[in-house]
């Protein structure tokens, strides 16, 4: 059965399989259509759903209501985010299970409120004080961007540290058809809530890698939370060696588990010696590409990165063995081939192949700047 | 736990408090104790929310539950808190430093009437970051960034938020021996209280000012600034009204899959780019999805891509549709292999894919736009002929696309018809619609 649906559409419907039972945003485009369908359909399953009075607002609604036991998510795209960005270093810092969906637009500032970009992509990495790490997922089209919502819950209740789904305008509104059954549940893991019985301390771990047990606001425990450095109990410290163990903790309960994370679909063609790399809306001209230079008879193989952060570096290492040249098309100025020229050996050619005028990379500008026409 | 009596709700190991000597911090927090003492709430079901400043410093040492967030950002925490969990108690303390950088937090609490009791702890300046001043210095008031004295008007916590929506609102002074008893009341209003404590900060605006107990008094009345409780009103508290308002809603389907039957044939056998560019209000995209889905219903795989200003009803609206028999990958059309050019408004945003097209394509144009330089075929359609259509701009792109059906036949006019008759409101006209495009040829 097929059905007609775009991805903000899939992105509600993958939330609300996935448990999500609070929303916050405030209205931006092209994020506004996540808000208004979170509005309409979060109460149908007990939930709560409201527009904040800002961005500032959304995320702090978010975060006092996940800390009740809440599945929550907000949306917005790079001015929100810009806003977002001091409650993103709260949440990291007090450890918030959240999702929060960017629907990129072009940038910078008020940029191209209708037309697509993907420069928050250093952004979303970067977007707070400290350079703590965050999870940020991103779907090339309406089915993933319900099984990435899906994944992204799953992961922010895995480690407790906002989980990101970076579309764009054209995937989360670009009308599609899809087969209905390509929406089957995903399963999503339950909160890990401490015993009833017993003393909880709410930032109490027994490694340095290890994600502490959650107790809501109005459960059985008492919960304090702070976004100042803290000890075991939450409680404010200064003290070096617990503030070390903290924040060394908040960095390698992500970094020592990227396995954990990493997303990538690898496309190898044996002998091929060009591999194109790339996420999002631009790896749907990448397909494309691919496909014209292999009808033509050519070796070339490619590299779809789900997990954009932390960077899936084995996955990327592996498919760089024997390349001699890669090819990265991104609607922005190269920020992702940042993080090739930090992986790839001396030797391979890298091209990014880039847009930032509000239209998407065509198949054929792939093939024409990467050397391939 | 609720068994027994709490006799303090203050962690007797934690104190003395860390404020300054005299601060009117400690005061108002053992007034805090007091009132939640006379409540015997469980420490489980209360929150107490701070803000940044020394009034941050004031939830370590309570036995229930907290939160200490963001410069100003306390109430939309509180408020995530009780729209989550509407049976919590949630109390926020915070400075006017707070109700300055979050003074757009604290009108949309009152807005609401969330249920949360808001403390001011109102000293006048910023006492943890060396004594700058806030929204509420008086006039005259020498603080570090006011040395030569504070210029603007000092703001009126109390009457802003009962001017906006707040259901309980009192202000007093530290030195109010009846203080517990008005935060027990702020706790027992159902909805959004706040409680404007004003009191001496002795590290800095007591030594800046030579200020006191009674020149706090005295500014008080120099600015006519009553106290006790100000303004009560009982409104719908937020967190229980919305559960009311949306109580209908529960148990039916979220997101709900609508397929389709495919029960039409389709004569595709590749991909096809149809771009339609108009005006906008002129329902262009809602014209081009009612295509789309017939196309669906005739087994065929469908995206539609719409560009458009931020504006709604004025500027360009261009739908780029792809029909393929198989799933459509990249959707961008540099070169249409068929355009519908119905209004001007449209005409530069699809300039440059108007240039691509060729002889193999088909270009439906709108009389009035032509003469127009295109190596593509072209079909003009003079709506003015239309007869009952001419005045009706709002369904030229339904009688466009009717008309490319009957030159092109991609999929029969059947599954168009079918595709807006599902959609009740406007199917009459619609149906209507497309039968003059049929007529047309």
């Amino acid at each position: 059965m097929r059905e007609l649906i775009n991805g903000a559409q899939a992105i509600v419907r993958g939330a609300i399989h996935s448990g999500c039972d609070f929303f916050a945003g405030y209205p931006i485009t092209p994020a506004t259509d996540i808000l208004l369908y979170m509005i309409r359909e979060l109460p149908k399953v007990g939930g709560v759903a409201i527009q904040a009075e800002d961005e500032i607002a959304s995320m702090g609604f978010c975060i006092g209501a996940a800390m009740t036991g809440k599945r929550v998510m907000t949306a917005t795209s790079g001015p929100g985010i810009s806003l977002y960005s001091e409650n993103i270093g709260l949440a990291i810092m007090g450890e918030v299970p959240m999702v929060i969906v960017d629907v990129q637009r072009m940038g910078p500032a008020t940029g191209g409120a209708t037309t697509v970009g993907q420069g928050d992509i250093q952004f979303l990495r970067w977007g707070t004080s400290g350079g703590y790490p965050v999870i940020v997922l991103s779907p090339t089209n309406v089915q993933e961007c319900y099984s990435l919502t899906c994944k992204a819950f799953d992961l922010a209740e895995r480690f407790r540290v906002p989980v990101f789904i970076a579309t764009d305008k054209e995937t989360a509104l670009t009308i599609t058809t899809v087969n209905v059954e390509e929406f089957s549940p995903i399963q999503v893991r339950d909160r890990v809530i401490a015993p009833k019985e017993g003393e909880f301390v709410p930032y109490r771990v027994n490694a340095s890698d290890e994600v502490p047990v959650m107790s809501p606001y109005g459960g059985e425990h008492i919960l304090r939370f702070t976004t100042s450095t803290h000890d075991d109990h939450g409680q404010l410290t200064k003290n070096p060696e617990k503030v070390s163990k903290l924040n060394e903790r908040l960095a390698a309960k992500v970094s020592r588990h990227v396995d954990e994370i990493s997303m990538v679909k690898v496309d190898v063609q044996a002998e091929a010696d060009t591999l194109i790399i790339s996420y999002g809306v631009s790896a749907r001209s990448m397909n494309e590409a691919i496909a014209m230079e292999r009808e033509r008879g050519n070796r070339v193989s490619a590299l779809t990165i789900y997990s954009l952060w932390p960077v899936p570096e084995k996955e990327i290492k592996a498919a760089l063995v024997g390349i001699c040249k890669v090819i990265i098309p991104e609607l922005n100025l190269g920020q992702y081939k940042l993080e090739m020229e930090r992986l790839a050996p001396d030797g391979i050619e890298i091209i990014g192949v880039n847009r930032v005028d509000g239209e998407l990379i065509s198949p054929e500008e792939i093939l024409a700047q990467g050397g391939l026409l | 736990m609720t068994e027994t009596l709490n006799s303090t709700y203050l962690d007797e190991a934690l104190l003395p408090y860390f404020f300054c000597p005299g601060c009117g911090h400690s005061t108002i927090t053992d007034h805090l104790n007091a009132a939640l003492v006379k409540l015997q709430l469980d420490p489980r079901k209360v929150v107490i929310v701070t803000d940044i400043g020394c009034s941050g410093l004031a939830d370590k040492y309570f036995i229930t539950n907290t939160l200490h967030g963001l410069h100003g950002r306390s109430i939309t925490y509180a408020t995530g808190i009780k729209l989550a969990n509407p049976e919590l108690k949630v109390i926020v303390l915070m400075g006017d430093g707070g109700c300055g950088i979050g003074g757009h937090h604290l009108i949309n609490a009152a807005r609401r009437n969330i249920g949360v009791t808001v403390v001011v702890f109102n000293n006048f300046n910023y006492g943890m970051t060396g004594g700058e001043h806030s929204v509420t210095t008086p006039i005259g008031g020498v603080t570090s960034s006011t040395p030569y004295g504070q210029l603007e008007h000092p703001m009126d916590i109390c009457q802003t938020v009962a001017v906006n929506g707040a259901s309980f609102v009192a202000r007093t002074t530290s030195f109010d021996k009846g203080l517990p008893e008005l935060i027990v009341a702020a706790i027992k209003n159902d909805g959004f209280s706040l409680l404007d404590i004003w009191e001496l900060c002795t590290a800095y605006y007591v030594p800046n000012n030579r200020f006191s107990k009674n020149l706090l008094e005295n500014t008080l009345t120099a600015l006519n600034f009553s106290t006790g409780i100000i303004y009560q009103m009982a409104r719908p508290e937020y967190s229980k009204a919305y559960r009311q308002s949306v109580a209908e809603e529960l148990g039916k389907t979220p997101v709900p899959a609508r397929p389709f039957q495919l029960k039409y044939e389709n004569n595709l056998d590749q991909r096809l780019g149809i771009v339609m560019a108009g005006a906008a209000g002129k329902k262009i995209n809602s014209a081009a999805n009612l295509f789309c889905r017939g196309a669906v219903l005739s087994g065929l795989w469908a995206t539609q891509r719409n560009d458009y200003p931020v504006t709604v009803k004025s500027g360009h609206s261009v739908s780029e549709v792809i029909l393929a028999p198989q799933k459509v990958g990249y959707f961008g059309i540099r070169k249409p292999e068929v355009m519908l050019l119905l209004f001007k408004e449209g005409m530069a945003a699809v300039r440059s894919q108007l240039a691509e097209m060729t002889e193999m394509d088909t270009l439906f144009i709108n009389s009035d736009l032509l003469p127009l330089q295109t190596r593509a075929s072209v079909v003009p359609i003079d709506f003015k002929k239309a007869d009952r259509w001419a005045n009706k701009k709002e369904y030229w792109a339904i009688i466009a696309l009717a008309r490319l059906l009957v030159e092109r036949e991609i999929f029969p006019l059947l599954a168009f018809k079918e595709a807006v008759s599902a959609r009740a409101e406007f199917a009459e006209a619609n149906l209507a619609a497309i039968e003059a495009g049929e007529k047309m040829k």
